[in-house]
């Protein structure tokens, strides 16, 4: 019931606002956040925006998620010279493989 | 921003997080002994679409005998007493009055039936997407009583409140609301109180948290020690959400961290906290499974009890629910619809759906016998929809 989805501010008007969800346009309150403007992105339940996105904050996350992914990458590279076919790849998914035990 | 989005939630983001959680649990998993094998470590998320996105991403099979992910009391739906279902029910019966629900009330049944067969029965009850469309009905039904039922925890309430508001300036004598709003925390502490289930760590609701703010679950690691964490809902989210949970563990420091600093600013939403302040006060809750909770529910405050739609249609509600259990936060049996129905224990995090003794029998989500199976975001309808992995 708290499901709440990203929606783009399309136009603002007063205390409301028509947003682009999803490709449908729709009227939505914006009295909850302050200084909406055209482009935001707000996290919509019912008919009410509670929270505008912060793209820098989503920023954040993405480069530290590439950072994991790309260490993550080294270490699978290392595993490949030593494993050119790549089993090792798919030895990494649970459950366990009887060799993965043994590694 | 879109495209943003899009490129956090990606497989090999996912795949090396995974790789984190078992570096992670290869640390924290000593064996106790030698061929004693560790517990699993037990993780409670609190919020129904936490529970459909474990499910749906195909985490918890990922995870499947590494972390045993628990679905709480996290689906207003699920948790809706049967006594507050009947009172629902028997407002949709009165004459002259338009029943205004989110749809995922529809099919709950009470010991009378469900809304769905009170509007087969004649009883006018309209689905609505938003509070503020039940305030256009009423403006546009003058000559009838509108009465929205207002079901939800902290993320639901801001909009009600703010339906009450443009009822208020529109000098609305039509409309009122059912309240049955509650407050995750208070539930979460009761839990952990009991006893009943020994739980290594939370991921908390992002969306209660989007409006309650990141300090909402601080009393986790603060009074009991517990690691917690505030969680998106894409994959990548609740994975990030896992590794700082077993970060924590691994490092003895348990906090409350933040990882959906998109959404979640450390205050919250403060207009939405002072709107809800405005209409409601705290107030003792009936929760299904744990039973009357003592400051986990909200009441209209005595200057908007026109608009309290128990006192506009004077309904018998219990009055004896705060005198009983005032300053004791222990569980009460639970009030399961059917004797068979394990509702009470799931949303305790004591037994999974599959260990239901109705469940994919009696119990489907075409034939729904239990709240955990009727709402789309129950643990119930989860695992049966995506697979009942223990």
């Amino acid at each position: 019931m708290c499901l709440a989805v990203p929606v783009r501010v399309v136009q603002v008007d007063g205390d409301m606002a028509t947003v682009d969800l999803q490709g449908n346009r729709k009227q939505v309150s914006i009295a909850l956040v302050s200084e909406t403007k055209a482009g935001d992105y707000l996290l919509l339940h019912a008919g009410v925006a509670l929270q505008v996105l912060d793209e820098e904050e989503a920023l954040e996350t993405l480069k530290l998620l590439e950072e994991l992914a790309e260490a993550q990458r080294q270490i699978d590279d290392g595993e490949e010279e030593a494993d050119p076919q790549g089993v090792g790849r798919l030895r990494r998914r649970p459950p366990p493989a009887p060799d993965e035990e043994r590694r | 921003m879109q495209n943003l989005l899009n490129k956090l939630d990606q497989p090999e983001h996912a795949r090396a997080l995974l790789d984190r959680i078992d570096g992670l649990l290869a640390k924290i998993n000593k064996e106790p002994a030698p061929g004693v094998p560790q517990p699993l470590l037990k993780f409670m998320e609190v919020c129904g679409t936490h529970t459909m996105a474990i499910s749906r991403t195909g985490l918890r099979g990922l995870l499947a005998g590494k972390i045993d992910l628990l679905s709480g009391p996290g689906c207003p739906v699920c948790v809706t007493s049967d006594p507050d279902i009947d009172l629902m029910i028997g407002i949709a019966g009165k004459e002259g009055v338009i029943t205004a629900t989110f749809g995922d009330m529809m099919r709950v049944p009470g010991s009378r039936g469900s809304l769905n067969q009170a509007q087969s029965g004649g009883a006018d009850v309209r689905v609505v997407y938003s509070p503020l469309d039940a305030v256009a009905l009423a403006q546009e039904n003058s000559d009838r009583q509108v009465v929205f039922l207002g079901v939800g925890f902290e993320t639901t309430t801001p909009t009600v409140a703010l339906a009450l508001k443009h009822a208020e300036a529109l000098d609305l004598d039509n409309f009122s609301v059912f309240v049955n709003h509650k407050l995750t925390p208070p539930a979460v502490k009761a839990l952990i109180q009991s006893g009943d289930v020994d739980i290594d760590g939370f991921i908390c609701p992002g969306h209660v948290s989007a409006v309650l703010g990141a300090r909402g679950f601080a009393f986790l690691p603060e009074e009991f020690m517990l690691p917690a964490v505030v969680a998106g809902f894409a994959a990548v989210d609740i994975l990030l959400g896992i590794v700082s949970l077993l970060e924590q563990l691994a490092s003895g420091k348990p906090l409350m961290d933040n990882k959906y600093k998109r959404v979640v600013r450390p205050q919250g939403n403060t207009a939405a906290q002072r709107l809800v302040d405005t209409y409601f006060r705290v107030a003792p809750a009936q929760w299904r499974g744990l039973g009357v909770i003592p400051g986990s529910g909200l009441e209209l405050r005595d200057a908007y009890q026109r608009f309290d739609a128990s006192d506009r249609l004077q309904l018998d509600c219990n009055p004896d629910l705060g005198r009983e259990t005032k300053g004791s936060a222990k569980l009460e049996k639970p009030d399961d619809t059917s004797p068979d129905c394990s509702c009470g224990e799931i949303l305790r995090g004591m037994a999974k759906p599959h260990q239901c003794r109705l469940f994919g029998t009696a119990c489907t989500p075409e034939r729904p016998i239990g709240p955990c199976m009727v709402s789309s975001e129950g643990a119930c309808a989860a695992h049966y929809l995506y697979g009942h992995l223990p």
